[in-house]
C-alpha cells in the first residue's frame, strides 16, 4: 500500500500543565487521506493530543508541520487552522438554526451568499438533516444535533478533520447510523481524519492507522490488525483486549453465512456480505476451544483449523494461548485444561470457534482511485 | 378603604386622560435611564467580556469587585457624584449638578456593575469548548468575541433589563444630583417621594402604576429569558 507523504507531522511535542507533562510526543506523522485514530484509556492524552496538533492548546516545545510548512515560523496558526475543521463530544451548536451552524464557518471565511447557500445545502443532505435546515438548534436530538455539528465542519471543506469522541455521547443505533455516514464522507473526499475514541470496534471501522495512547505517550501506532494481533507490550494487549482480530476478502455467500478467505485459510462467518469486500472478523479467546483430536472429529463448530501453540502465558486464573493457524488466534484455558493436554509450546492442536461467536466489521469499501 | 379606591380612580383617570405632568415626568425618567442603561451597556459588555475571556493575576479581586458594585446602594453613588459635581468639586467646573446630566451620571454608575456582572456569568456559562470550536471553524479573536456575544444575547438582554431596572426604580441618587427640579429634573420615583408627603395620593399612585407596569414588564422578559432551553 502506498502510504503517502504526511500531510502533518508533529515533532517532538509536549504540552505541560502545571508543570507537569500531559503530552509527549516525539513523533507524530499522519499520512494524506488516511484516518488515523487515537486509542487509550480517559486522561491518555488523546484529546490534548487533537487540541495540541490543530493549535488549540498551546505546547510547551515543539514543533508541528503541515504540508511541510512549519506552524509558527512560516506558516501562521491562523492560516493553518483556516484548514482544519474539529468536532467535538458534544455538538456545540450556535443559538440558531441548523441552516446557519452549518453555515457558520462558510460566513466567518466571508463565502458569498449564493455560495454559502449551495454549499450548505448540499451538506444537510450529505447528512440526512435537510428537512432540519430552519429547525432551531435547541429543538434537536442528540444525533440531528451531532450531525449538524459534522455538517458544520465538512461544509469548509477542511484538509484534515479532528474528531473528539463524537459519538460517546449517542445510543448504539444512532452512533451506527451516522458512522457510517462519516464513513462514507471521509472516504469520498479523501478528507485525513484523525479522531479520538475509547471505542475500539470504531476505531477499527474507521482507522487506517491506529495509535493506542498512555499517560500523554503514544505507544504504538500501526495498522488496525497489526496493533490488534501484535501489541509491542502489556500495556498495549490489555488495552486493545485480547481479541484476535482478521482482516480477510468475501469469497462466497452461503445461506445465512459467508466464508472469508483469511491468509490463505477459510473462516466462515455468520451474516451477510458480497463477495470481494474487506471484513474484519474479531473473535474472543473464550469462543475458542481447542483439542488434540484430529479436525475431522465431529463438532458443531464450523471453523476447524489445525495449529500450532506458539506461546502460553499464565493470566492469573488461566492461561492465555497464541496458536497460529496460518492466522493468528488466541484462547484462553483453564490450569486444569492445560494439565490434561499436557499442553507445551509447540505442539500441534485443533482449534476451533462456531460462525457465530465472529463479530463482522464491514469496512465500506473504497472508491476505486489511482491509489 | 376609600383612600386607596379613589386613588387608584384618579390615577387611572390620569393615565388615561395623559395628564401632561405625568407623561412628562415618564418621559423624563425613562430618558435619563435609557441613557444611562445605554452607556452601563457600552462600559459593562465589553469590560465583563473581557474579564471572562482574559486570565490575569488578581482576577478573582476584579471579579469580586464588579459583583460588590452591583448592589451599590444608590444614595451612596448619590453622595460621591455630588462631592464630584459639586461647585469646588473635581468635576464642579461643568456646571451639572441638578440637572438631567447629572443623574443620567450617577445611575450609569448604579447601572454600570450590574450588566458588566451578568454580562460576565453570561460569557463565562458559555460551554468552555465553544470557543476552541469557532476558533478551529476559522475565526479571527474578533469574530470569535462577536460570535460569543452573540450566543450569550438573551443573558445579555437580562443584563441590560436588570440594569434598567435597577435605575428606573432608584429615588435617592436622583433626587441627590437632580434634587427633583419640576418640569427638569423630576423623575417617576422622586415626584412620588414628593407627591406622597404632600398627600396627593392620586398622583403618586399613577406614577406607581407606571413604574409597576415597567417592572412588571422586565420581569417578564427576565422569565422567558431564565426559562428556555439550551441549544445542545
Amino acid at each position: 500500500m502506498n502510504s503517502g507523504k504526511s500531510i502533518l507531522e508533529a515533532k517532538n511535542l509536549q504540552v505541560k500543565r502545571g508543570g507537569v507533562s500531559v503530552l509527549d510526543i516525539s513523533y507524530l506523522g499522519v499520512p494524506e487521506g488516511k484516518v488515523l485514530c487515537l486509542i487509550g484509556p480517559n486522561g491518555a492524552g488523546k484529546s490534548s493530543l487533537l487540541l495540541a496538533l490543530s493549535c488549540l492548546l498551546k505546547s510547551s516545545q515543539g514543533e508541528i508541520i503541515f504540508r511541510g510548512k512549519r506552524i509558527g515560523s512560516n506558516y501562521s496558526v491562523f492560516d493553518y487552522r483556516r484548514n482544519l475543521a474539529m468536532v467535538f463530544q458534544e455538538p456545540l451548536l450556535f443559538d440558531t438554526t441548523v441552516f446557519e451552524n452549518v453555515a457558520a464557518g462558510l460566513k466567518i471565511r466571508n463565502v458569498k451568499r449564493d455560495e454559502v447557500k449551495r454549499i450548505v445545502e448540499e451538506y444537510l443532505e450529505r447528512f440526512g438533516i435537510g428537512h432540519l435546515a430552519n429547525r432551531s438548534a435547541r429543538k434537536l436530538s442528540g444525533g440531528e444535533a451531532q450531525r449538524t455539528s459534522l455538517a458544520r465542519a465538512f461544509a469548509i471543506r477542511p484538509e484534515i478533520i479532528f474528531l473528539d469522541e463524537p459519538f460517546s455521547s449517542l445510543d448504539p443505533p444512532t452512533r451506527e447510523s451516522l458512522m457510517g455516514d462519516l464513513e462514507s464522507i471521509l472516504r469520498e473526499t479523501r478528507t485525513t481524519g484523525i479522531m479520538a475514541t475509547h471505542d475500539q470496534m470504531e476505531a477499527l471501522r474507521l482507522s487506517d492507522q491506529i495509535a493506542v495512547m498512555n499517560e500523554g505517550k503514544i505507544m504504538q501506532i500501526g495498522p488496525p490488525a497489526e496493533v490488534m494481533n501484535h501489541p509491542v507490550d502489556e500495556f498495549v494487549a490489555s488495552f486493545v483486549g485480547t481479541e484476535t482480530i482478521l482482516t480477510g476478502k468475501v469469497i462466497r455467500r452461503n445461506a445465512g453465512t459467508f466464508s472469508v478467505s483469511v491468509a490463505g485459510r477459510e473462516v466462515e462467518a455468520v451474516g451477510d456480505a458480497s463477495p470481494g469486500e474487506s471484513v474484519i472478523l474479531c473473535i474472543r479467546p473464550e469462543n475458542v476451544t481447542v483439542s488434540t483430536g484430529s479436525s475431522k472429529e465431529i463438532t458443531s463448530a464450523r471453523n476447524v483449523f489445525s495449529s500450532v501453540v506458539k506461546r502460553i502465558i499464565p493470566s492469573g486464573t488461566f492461561y492465555k494461548v497464541e496458536l497460529d493457524c496460518g492466522f493468528p488466534l488466541v484462547t484462553y484455558v483453564t490450569n486444569h485444561a492445560r494439565e490434561d493436554l499436557s499442553m507445551h509450546e509447540g505442539m500441534d492442536l485443533t482449534a476451533s470457534f462456531k460462525a457465530t461467536a465472529i463479530h463482522v466489521i464491514r469496512k465500506k469499501l473504497l472508491p476505486s482511485s489511482g491509489e | 378603604m376609600d383612600i386607596i379606591i379613589e386613588g387608584i380612580k384618579q390615577a387611572v383617570i390620569l393615565l388615561f386622560t395623559l395628564d401632561p405632568e405625568v407623561i412628562g415626568i415618564t418621559w423624563l425618567s425613562l430618558k435619563v435611564s435609557g441613557i444611562a442603561t445605554f452607556i452601563s451597556l457600552l462600559i459593562g459588555v465589553s469590560v465583563g467580556t473581557l474579564v471572562a475571556l482574559t486570565q490575569f493575576p488578581g482576577r478573582r479581586i476584579v471579579v469580586s469587585l464588579i459583583n460588590t458594585g452591583m448592589g451599590l446602594p444608590p444614595v451612596v453613588v448619590g453622595l460621591f457624584v455630588t462631592i464630584f459635581l459639586w461647585r469646588n468639586g473635581p468635576l464642579g467646573f461643568l456646571e451639572i449638578l441638578y440637572t438631567p446630566t447629572a443623574i443620567i451620571m450617577a445611575q450609569t454608575v448604579i447601572a454600570t456593575p450590574i450588566v458588566m456582572g451578568i454580562s460576565l456569568a453570561a460569557i463565562q456559562q458559555l460551554p468552555a469548548n465553544l470557543r476552541l470550536q469557532i476558533l478551529a471553524l476559522g475565526a479571527t479573536r474578533l469574530q470569535m468575541v462577536w460570535i460569543l456575544v452573540k450566543e450569550a444575547r438573551l443573558p445579555l438582554l437580562a443584563a441590560i433589563m436588570a440594569g434598567f431596572g435597577g435605575v428606573i426604580s432608584e429615588v435617592g441618587a436622583s433626587i441627590m444630583v437632580g434634587g427633583n427640579i419640576k418640569g427638569y429634573t423630576r423623575v417617576l420615583t422622586t415626584a412620588t417621594v414628593m407627591e406622597t408627603s404632600k398627600g396627593n395620593f392620586d398622583i403618586a399612585m399613577a406614577l406607581s402604576i407606571i413604574l409597576l407596569l415597567l417592572a412588571f414588564f422586565i420581569n417578564a422578559v427576565l422569565t422567558h429569558v431564565q426559562q428556555r432551553e439550551r441549544p445542545r
